[in-house]
């Protein structure tokens, strides 16, 4: 089970709001990235992330779209969201989200409130929302997804089964 | 039932006839990688197999468009790795000035029916070709080029069934860019675009380069064009005339849904901050007088031969207004060279614009045109996301060449049919 407190974001977060390209430079040092992370979608994540808090990233409709830049969904990860929950992903983050061992859950987001405590149970499919007592149904994760989420990653799929084979 | 161009292309790279929704791994003809996500590649790489190899160094592509010439030594180092990887494996590797990966697999790889994979979301532009191109992230890159192959969710397909011409004064950005203000940023998510009809033999591979590089601004997978005779003499002229072959949907295809696009109605359209999707006519935009700071003609969207054409065609003899920069990329050296040839980059020059390398420009925000607080930039560029140009404080309109060309010439966004 996993728990923590909800960050939202609103709709149409692109992959320039989390990982700005002026911090291009910053791509081969994550942890130094991870100051900016968001920083044009809401400025006060990455200073709570910075005091050591982590949050469960809350998103609205089409997040993660524009580049295929991996660094995004890996800055979240790094941020310490173990999931990232949102009314529906942009395809390449969605799959990089997997790729990396974060699940990507789709759900409506829009029942969920800003801090709120969160419970996801990923083999039951259900998100609570602890703090206004309410249980949401996520969609199911696709089997393909759910194979490389076993394993923690495309990458340790591949390496157990040594090679792409479903 | 017959098969979409999406359906056809996998089916025949699989081996098996493949149907929409299914996971299907297909071998790929090219894969590639660019400087700003080459690096995490080829790490992703390493603990994949435990060092840098790939399956055929001749499909593998690695670009040095986006950061070259390098604005920084950080970023000069991601190049030095680009570099020693391409030595390391023999993977070939376009460096600095040689122009946009999507641009370059145009001109010297890609062939009708290939499957394309790009750490790059951009990737989807050589859909025009009849490829199914797209772009994915670092990791799966990594696994195409170690393995030779990737999986695919075969996508349902939508289609754009294009009649007649488009005006004069209008252009295949404006065409892309009222589709997506039609459908939003994910009307196609995880879709294939298709498109079809008579009005397509009416579209140059050049115009139909920059409505596939789209493609995933609607958020499709891939967006693809048939491949017809434009395609054999763009090959033709590119020296690959022999790799040619036809390849279209069938007719008795199942769409997920489908379109019909009156190329005659379009009219000149300008995004405004900060979506793709946010489109007004640019009559619109001319009577809301939008100031333009800097105008920029290139990227991978509109950097071909007959953007810089049109816009050369506009500029000539006229001068950028004062107090307005005009920057143009050529998108690759093959047509910076052409466009030098024919006179176009000359009369730019004189009408007084800044011709940069053949890169990707501004549009990735870290050098050649950041924009000031509170600057409003016009751009060809197919994002205009809040920061793109690296810079939160700033404003980017997108557009056609030709209206690029025009409102650099009024100092703001203007009606490209008043220079006709």
């Amino acid at each position: 089970m996993i728990r923590g407190r909800a960050w939202k974001f609103g709709d149409d977060i692109s992959t320039d709001h989390i990982a700005p390209g002026r911090y291009y430079h910053l791509r081969s040092n994550l942890p130094e990235f991870l100051k900016h992370v968001f920083e044009d979608a809401d400025p006060e994540f990455s200073k709570e992330i910075m005091k050591g808090k982590s949050f469960i990233v809350v998103g609205g409709r089409n997040f993660g779209k524009g580049s295929s830049r991996e660094h995004a969904a890996r800055l979240i990860k790094l941020a310490g969201s173990p999931v990232v929950l949102a009314k529906s992903f942009s395809r390449i983050f969605y799959r990089n989200c997997f790729n990396i061992g974060m699940p990507a859950l789709i759900v409506d987001t829009d029942r969920i409130g800003h801090l709120d405590e969160l419970e996801v149970d990923l083999e039951g499919g259900k998100v609570r929302d602890l703090t206004k007592g309410v249980e949401l149904d996520f969609e199911p994760i696709p089997e393909v997804m759910l194979k490389f989420m076993k394993e923690g990653g495309i990458v340790a799929y591949i390496k157990k089964h040594g090679d792409l084979v479903f | 039932m017959g098969l979409t161009l999406a359906e056809k292309i996998l089916s025949e790279k699989v081996g098996r006839r493949v149907k929409p929704g299914e996971i299907v791994v297909s071998r790929v003809d090219m894969a590639v990688a660019q400087d700003g996500t080459g690096p995490l590649t080829f790490d992703v790489i390493k603990e994949l197999v435990g060092e840098e190899r790939v399956f055929d160094p001749g499909k593998v592509l690695l670009t040095v468009d986006h950061t070259g010439p390098s604005p920084r030594r950080d970023l000069s180092n991601f190049q030095l790795r680009m570099r020693a990887f391409s030595k390391k494996t023999g993977a070939i590797i376009r460096d600095v000035g040689e122009g946009i990966s999507h641009v370059l697999l145009a001109e010297d790889y890609v062939k009708p029916g290939d499957v394309v994979v790009g750490a790059d979301s951009h990737t989807c532009t050589v859909g025009a070709m009849a490829a199914f191109a797209t772009g994915l992230g670092s990791t799966d890159i990594a696994v195409a080029m170690v393995l030779g192959k990737i999986w695919f969710r075969v996508p349902e397909t939508v289609k754009f069934e294009l009649e007649g011409e488009l005006p004069e004064g209008v252009y295949s950005k404006d065409l892309i860019l009222s589709i997506i203000g039609r459908i939003g940023e994910d009307g196609a998510s995880y879709k294939a675009m298709e498109y079809s009809g008579d009005g397509v033999k009416n579209l140059s591979m050049d115009a139909r380069f920059t409505v596939s590089n789209m493609a995933h601004e609607a958020g499709g997978k891939v967006g693809l064009f048939p491949s017809d005779g434009e395609t054999k003499k763009f090959m033709e002229e590119n020296g690959r005339g022999r790799d040619w072959m036809p390849i279209e949907a069938d007719g008795d295809a199942s769409y997920y849904k489908e379109f019909r696009i009156d190329l005659t109605e379009i009219e000149p359209v300008v995004s405004y901050p900060h979506l793709p999707a946010n489109v007004k006519p640019v009559k619109e935009a001319v009577k809301d007088g939008i100031r333009v700071d800097q105008v920029v003609i290139g990227t991978c969207t509109n950097g071909r031969l007959e953007d810089l054409e049109v816009a050369a065609k506009i500029l000539k003899g006229r001068r950028v207004a004062k107090g307005t920069r005009l920057l143009v990329y050529p998108a690759s050296r093959k047509i910076y060279l052409k466009a030098m040839k024919s006179g176009i980059i000359e009369a730019l020059v004189e009408a007084g614009a800044v011709i940069g390398p053949p890169s990707c420009g501004p549009c990735v925000g870290i050098h050649l045109g950041v924009l000031g607080d509170g600057e409003v930039c016009l751009s060809t560029q197919n994002r205009n996301f809040l920061g793109r140009m690296g810079n939160p404080n700033s404003y980017i309109y997108l557009a056609s060449p030709a209206t690029c060309a025009a409102s650099a010439i009024e100092g703001r966004i203007a009606d490209p049919r008043d220079y006709l």
